[in-house]
C-alpha cells in the first residue's frame, strides 16, 4: 500500500510519521506551565497539581518559576492594571511555542469587577488559546482546560509556530529592552509600520526602574 | 470615659486657642479639627509633650464635591506610653487642597501621605518623595473622589 509498506518491507526498523504529529505529540505530552498565581483561583490551581487531582496523569505537573522554562502560562485571577505590564512582559520572555489559559471569570472578562483597577479580559494583553469559565473554575475544569489545550495543540502544524517574531509582541514592547539584533526583514517591516501606527500603548510608559537601567 | 482625651484637647487650647475649632465626639472617640496652617505644630506638640507617640493611621476622605470644604484629612494618634486615642481632623477646600507634610514629626506618614495624595488628590506640602504609591504611574485622575467614574476616563479603561 504505496510507499509505507515499501518501507517496512526493506527497513522494519523505521516508522514513518507525519512530522506535525509527531512534534505536536511530543509538544502537548510534556506541557510545562508557568507558575503565575494572581488571586483566589491560583489555589484551585494548586489543587489541580496536588494529589487528589493530580495533572502530572497529563503531562502538565512541571510548573516553573521562570517564564523563559515554561511554555503555558495559567491566568489565574484577575489582572490589576498595574500588573498588566508584568504579565505581558512575562508572556513576551516565554520563548516558542506558548499558549495561554485565561482561568476564571475575573481573567476572561473583568468578571465582577468591573472598575478602573482591573483589566477587562486578559485577552487584552495577551492571546488566550483556552477559557475557563467559573468563579473559580474547580480543579477538574483546568484538568479539561489543559486536555483541550492539548487537543488544540495536536491540530496545530509546525509551520504556524515558527520562533519568529509576533506582531503583537512588538506592539506592547517594554521600553527599555531593546532588540539585540538588526532583526529580519520581516521584523523591520513590522517594526517601521508599528512605529508610523498612532495606536495607543497603554502598556507601554516605562517604570521608574526600567528608565533606570536603560540609561 | 472620655474626660481624658478630652484634657489632652484641653491642653492644645491651653497652648494656643487657635489650635482647636471645634470639637466631635462620637461613639467614645474624641476628635479635634485644626486649622491647616497649625496642624505640624499641634502633631509636634502632642508628641513631644503628651506623648502620643505613634502615628497609627493617616487617611483623606472626600465629602463629596458639592461640600465645602470638601476634603477632610485624618489623623489618628496612639500613645505607647498612656494608651490613649486620639483624632486630629483638618479640612481642606476643593480649590487648594494643600497641608503641610507632617513626616519630619512622624516617618511613618510618608508612605500614608503617598497614599493619600495617590487615591485623592490631595498635597502635601513638604514630602519627600510624593508621588502615587498603590496605583500605576501613568495613572490618570484619583481614584477615590467621589467624581471619578468607575471604570477610569478613556482611553486609560481600554473598555
Amino acid at each position: 500500500m504505496g510507499l509505507e509498506n515499501t518501507l517496512f518491507e526493506s527497513l522494519p526498523d523505521v516508522v514513518t510519521v507525519r512530522l506535525d504529529a509527531l512534534v505536536n505529540w511530543a509538544r502537548k505530552s510534556s506541557l510545562w506551565p508557568a507558575t503565575f498565581g494572581l488571586a483566589c483561583c491560583a489555589i484551585e490551581m494548586m489543587n489541580t497539581v496536588s494529589a487528589r487531582n493530580d495533572l502530572s496523569r497529563f503531562g502538565a505537573e512541571t510548573f516553573r518559576a521562570s517564564p523563559r522554562q515554561a511554555d503555558v502560562m495559567i491566568v489565574s485571577g484577575r489582572v490589576a492594571r498595574k500588573m498588566a505590564p508584568v504579565l505581558r512582559r512575562i508572556y513576551d520572555q516565554m520563548p516558542e511555542p506558548k499558549w495561554v489559559i485565561s482561568m476564571g471569570a475575573c481573567a476572561t472578562s473583568g468578571g465582577v469587577f468591573d472598575n478602573y483597577a482591573i483589566v477587562q479580559g486578559v485577552d487584552k494583553i495577551v492571546p488566550v488559546d483556552i477559557y475557563i469559565p467559573g468563579c473559580p473554575p474547580r480543579p477538574e475544569m483546568l484538568v479539561h482546560a489543559i486536555m483541550m489545550l492539548q487537543d488544540k495543540i495536536m491540530k496545530e502544524s509546525v509551520k504556524d509556530r515558527r520562533d519568529t517574531f509576533e506582531a503583537e509582541s512588538r506592539v506592547s514592547r517594554v521600553p527599555g529592552t531593546l532588540p539585540v539584533t538588526e532583526g529580519t526583514a520581516l521584523e523591520r517591516e513590522m517594526e517601521a509600520r508599528v512605529e508610523n501606527e498612532d495606536a495607543s500603548q497603554p502598556y507601554s510608559v516605562p517604570s521608574r526602574h526600567e528608565k533606570r537601567r536603560s540609561s | 470615659m472620655t474626660e481624658k482625651l478630652h484634657a489632652y484637647v484641653d491642653s492644645l487650647r491651653s497652648k494656643n486657642a487657635d489650635w482647636v475649632i471645634e470639637v466631635i465626639e462620637a461613639h467614645g472617640e474624641v476628635s479635634a479639627v485644626v486649622p491647616r496652617e497649625a496642624i505640624v505644630e499641634t502633631c509636634r506638640f502632642l508628641k513631644n509633650e503628651q506623648q502620643f507617640d505613634m502615628l497609627a493611621d493617616l487617611c483623606g476622605a472626600d465629602r463629596g464635591p458639592e461640600e465645602d470644604p470638601r476634603f477632610v484629612v485624618n489623623y489618628h494618634l496612639f500613645s505607647t506610653k498612656h494608651y490613649n486615642r486620639l483624632r486630629l481632623k483638618v479640612r481642606l477646600s476643593e480649590d487648594d487642597p494643600h497641608v503641610a507634610t507632617v513626616t519630619g514629626i512622624w516617618k511613618t506618614a510618608n508612605w500614608h501621605e503617598r497614599e493619600t495624595f495617590d487615591l485623592l488628590g490631595i498635597i502635601f506640602d513638604g514630602h519627600p518623595d510624593l508621588r502615587r504609591i498603590l496605583l500605576p504611574s501613568d495613572f490618570d485622575g484619583h481614584a477615590l473622589r467621589k467624581d471619578y467614574p468607575l471604570r477610569g476616563y478613556e482611553p486609560y479603561s481600554l473598555n
